[in-house]
């Protein structure tokens, strides 16, 4: 009835995991309570678990992804104690089984589950407001992919509680992820989360693709489009090409695993490094995919507060498709130590450090924004500075490890890690930072308090240096990853100063948390009644913040780069209030994506479980409803005149009023 | 010779500058024993030399640029419009080029020079090595000597060593850090790695891929020692009784059992006698046996070549 669960599976003997699920289930009460209380069910359903608007799905994917963001963390946290502890007698806290688990679920959660939802949370505010849009392409398949990866997300959470997670690392390697070397539960979690999510991510990529060809204002070819818009559609198409063979590798997978193929494994022709190759055509593209989108955000930041024309778009624009068009063509970086020929490993070490020219120019590109500007020294700019120092050492290590002979030693060590830490925290992070703060008020209508953001800016940089620049160094002594306990003294002290750096990082991420509830009390201070709060160059700043559920009351025309700035400078109105306004067709919320996600989960969580009634109950629940939904007529309405009208009027009341007090 | 003079000065120069700058260099990878580990160390040391080239005016460039157009300062030029420069552009694609098209160059010579599968260069004859990684140990088979070791690693100074690398679990690596590189170690393949200690001493060696609970223990001490030492040593184990065969290597391989939460590190073994073949035979365990078991036999170590 229930196939392998069993009350045996909830880990009762882990006081940690106990104690955590106790919090959890405590907050998830209180929280269940305090909704039930303020009888918000209802506005919670229709307001925001239905709804297929863009700026609502974006927050709803920030906000998942922050709360990863302090799971990750804790992985983290308890990593580094750890280790520090476990050398010589010490022998740490965390047996292996839960500390391998650890280190898998922390690279799975913070690039799938934190690191991803923010690029599309992001994505899904700006895009649509950037290019003069009322909503993406496809709003359905929007809720739709937003809640596959929630359930995504809460498969890998499950996974805490109700047996356990893959112990192989984040990569996830046959034969040790085979059936054969890793028998449990945990390897099915990871799989299917990754792919509940990964659906979710391939569809949210054709979703934007087909948003930003189709549906720009009229006047904004591609060469006039923002930089963020930009990186955004490389991004979407690297998520097209590089999801689907993940999707695909991780079905080969499940074969083995579930039905005895041999796709990976070494009996009967099964080939494990088939996986190495075809995991990277995914995995390379996919750090590319986390940090073009941080490259859109510094663009944007970076000329709005230099009150500057941003330098070379061009060259921008072509970087960006280069970066996007050679992520194709670099994987095997990742295993040179699998021993192809020499020839071979020389290519993709000369395509990878190729990659390096176009990230020099953007580089450039920003530093020749700030020349001759007048740089507004707050939050967002200190990060794009803390980035573009940050990033630099981080490229170079990148490059180091892209030159084959030499990364024949640095593979797989410390090194490693300190370096995809230094592109991700000093890049990525950043990036989205920063992005958070810049549009926080388009988002909601109130500026954060920068003060915060300032602190936490400062703590994410030096916790960052603190924690990876002694794993730098412990690279080069030869220490290698994933250790769970060592020998060598020497190693010591470098590994428990990485501790005050991860301590760091928390510190930043609670000025993170505490910023966003001291700017919620002065809400009402920070007020942003002329929806341009920052003196913003692109069109998503020339509507109300937060804008109207139908973005633009009229559709801007943007023959310009920067238009609004343009209109700005010359003194022209760029939405001219008509006479009349024409009717705006707008899609109806559905909680169709959620009903079709919840069957998912339900096929998900069987199949780990090997409930096999469960599983075809969820399959075939989640075709019937997505073939429902597809005949259904009743997906769209009007916004009549009048009621934009009123709106609009509201909207020019406000602003004459905080004028008329100004 | 010449070559390697230079190499020595920009060597010397480039360490000079992370030790005044980093404080202290008795790291692994800038104290390398080995010739092979020395070259990929120098070959760091000039890569990022060639990369500060960039690197370092970027980090001088925020600094300044970040401090000269700051919003207070009224003094400075103020070009709101202005976004766009041949000249710069061309600079700015054009270094990186350079550097890179260098770099490009010293990949491709590298990669073939100091290709793991290259033997290296010596009047000695290599010393063949057959490894095999286990849970969570590591098999060292000496086929010219007829002797075989567990979790310790003996060759003689000076003389090239070819390792030839295969795995009866799941994937490794065989990474011995001061004497260089290191290469997958993978069931039903076999890969190959070649190094040589410049001195004698004793080097830590690990696995350098992730390979399930008990990969911490993989730990074995390399020792690079004198050809009479290594001979006397080889003598000492030929006198072991135990017998590596197929039966004796499967139950070496099973992972034993944990002691305080951790799987200690497996005692250090002699092996006396080794089955002839026994490398061969553990890569060809997974070559279906239609034909012959001598062809499935060829046939896996042609796959190899």
């Amino acid at each position: 009835m229930f196939g392998k669960l069993t009350l045996d599976a909830i880990p009762y003997h882990e006081p940690i995991i106990m104690i955590t699920l106790a919090i959890v289930a405590l907050g998830g009460l209180g929280l269940f309570a305090a909704v039930t209380y303020f009888k918000k069910w209802g506005y919670l359903w229709k307001e925001w678990l239905t709804s297929v608007d863009h700026k609502k799905i974006g927050v709803m994917y920030i906000l998942v992804a922050l709360v990863m963001l302090v799971r990750g963390f804790a992985d983290a946290i308890m990593m580094r104690t750890h280790l520090a502890m476990a050398h010589g007698d010490g022998q740490g806290y965390l047996p292996p089984e839960h500390y391998d688990q650890i280190f898998t679920a922390h690279g799975i959660i913070m690039l799938i589950f934190v690191a991803m939802p923010l690029v599309t949370g992001l994505m899904n505010i700006v895009v649509p407001l950037q290019i003069g849009a009322r909503d993406v392409a496809f709003p359905y398949l929007n809720s739709l992919s937003f809640w596959l990866f929630v359930g995504g997300a809460l498969l890998i959470n499950l996974s805490l509680g109700l047996g356990e997670f893959a112990k192989t690392g984040w990569v996830a390697y046959p034969p040790l992820s085979g059936i054969q070397y890793s028998p449990g539960v945990g390897m099915d979690y990871y799989i299917w989360s990754m792919q509940l999510s990964g659906l979710g991510t391939t569809l949210t990529g054709v979703n934007f693709i087909a948003t930003i060809l189709k549906m720009r204002a009229p006047g904004m070819s591609l060469m006039k489009m923002p930089i963020f818009t930009w990186t955004i559609l490389v991004t979407c198409v690297l998520i097209c090409g590089a999801f689907p063979p993940l999707t695909a590798t991780l079905a080969m997978l499940s074969l083995d695993r579930y039905l005895d193929f041999h796709f990976f494994t070494n009996e009967l022709g099964g080939n494990p490094m088939m996986y190495a190759n075809l995991f990277w055509i995914w995995g390379h593209p996919e750090v590319y995919i986390l940090i073009l989108p941080a490259f859109g955000v510094f663009s944007e930041v970076v000329a709005t507060f230099s009150r500057k024309t941003l330098f070379g778009y061009a060259s921008m624009v072509w970087a960006t498709a280069a970066i996007g068009v050679l992520s194709f063509v670099v994987w095997l970086h990742h295993f040179f130590t699998m021993g192809s020929g020499a020839s071979v490993n020389a290519f993709f070490g000369i395509m990878t450090s190729i990659i390096a020219i176009p990230t020099g120019v953007k580089i450039f590109t920003w530093l020749f924004t700030i020349f001759r500007g007048r740089l507004q020294l707050n939050a967002m700019t200190w990060m794009t500075l803390g980035f573009l120092v940050t990033f630099s050492i981080g490229g170079m290590t990148g490059v180091l490890m892209a030159v084959p002979a030499a990364d024949f030693v640095l593979h797989n060590s410390l090194f490693l890690i300190a370096h995809f830490h230094n592109v991700i925290i000093g890049g990525a992070v950043f990036g989205y930072l920063a992005g958070i703060i810049y549009w926080f008020p388009k988002a909601f209508g109130f500026k954060l308090l920068d003060r915060f953001g300032r602190y936490s800016f400062w703590c994410w940089l030096l916790g960052f240096y603190f924690a990876f620049m002694p794993l730098y160094v412990l690279g080069f002594m030869g220490m290698t990853r994933r250790l769970n306990h060592f020998d060598n003294p020497a190693w010591v002290p470098w590994v428990q100063v990485a501790v005050v750096g991860a301590v760091l990082i928390g510190i930043g991420i609670v000025f993170t948390v505490v910023q966003f509830v001291t700017s919620y009390i002065k809400r009402k201070e920070n007020r942003d009644v002329s929806g341009d709060p920052w003196d913003g160059r692109t069109l998503e700043w020339a509507t109300s913040s937060p804008p109207p559920f139908y973005n633009f009351a009229v559709i801007p025309t943007a023959d310009k780069i920067d238009a609004f700035y343009e209109a700005k400078k010359n003194g022209v109105e760029l939405m001219p209030a008509p006479e009349h306004y024409e009717p705006i067709h707008m899609p109806k919320n559905t909680g169709n994506g959620l009903v079709v996600s919840a069957f998912v989960i339900a096929f998900g969580f069987a199949m780990i479980w090997h409930i096999w009634w469960l599983a075809i109950v969820g399959l075939v629940g989640a075709v019937v409803s997505f073939i429902v939904r597809s005949y259904d007529e009743d997906i769209d309405y009007y916004v009549q005149p009048e009621e934009i009208a009123r709106i609009e009027q509201a909207h020019h009341q406000t602003k004459a009023n905080a004028v008329v007090q100004a | 010779m010449k070559e390697e003079k230079y190499h020595r000065c920009v060597r010397w120069l480039l360490m000079a500058i992370a030790c005044s700058a980093l404080g202290g260099c008795d790291w692994a990878l800038f104290n390398s024993k080995g010739q092979i580990g020395v070259e990929q160390g120098n070959l760091i040391l000039i890569s990022i030399g060639l990369m500060l080239i960039v690197v370092i005016p970027v980090i001088v460039m925020t600094f300044w640029f970040g401090w000269r157009y700051r919003e207070s300062n009224e003094k400075a030029t103020y070009t709101p419009d202005w976004a766009h420069s041949h000249k710069i552009e061309l600079v700015v694609w054009g270094v990186p080029l350079i550097i890179v098209a260098v770099l490009a160059v010293i990949i491709w010579q590298t990669s073939h020079s100091l290709d793991p599968y290259r033997p290296i260069e010596s009047d000695k004859p290599a010393l063949n090595i057959e490894v095999v990684s286990l849970d969570w140990k590591w098999l060292f088979i000496y086929p010219d000597q007829g002797v075989a070791v567990v979790n310790e690693l003996v060759i003689p100074e000076k003389t090239p060593v070819t390792f030839h690398i295969t795995s009866d679990t799941v994937m490794n690596a065989l990474s011995i850090p001061q004497l260089g590189g290191m290469i997958y170690a993978m069931g039903g393949q076999r890969t190959q790695l070649n190094l040589i200690a410049n001195e004698q001493g004793e080097f830590f060696g690990q696995s350098g891929n992730f390979s399930g609970e008990g990969f911490s223990a993989m730990r074995f001490t390399t020792h690079s020692v004198s050809d009479e030492d290594f001979a006397h040593w080889v003598d000492k184990v030929k006198q072991s009784p135990e017998v590596m065969d197929f039966a004796a290597f499967k139950q070496v391989g099973e992972p034993g059992e944990m002691v305080h939460h951790r799987y200690p590190i497996y005692p250090i073994r002699y092996f006396g006698q080794v089955e002839a073949n026994l490398f061969n035979k553990v890569i060809g365990q997974y070559v279906t046996l239609k034909d012959s078991h001598s062809t499935a036999m060829h046939e896996a170590a042609e796959v190899q070549e």
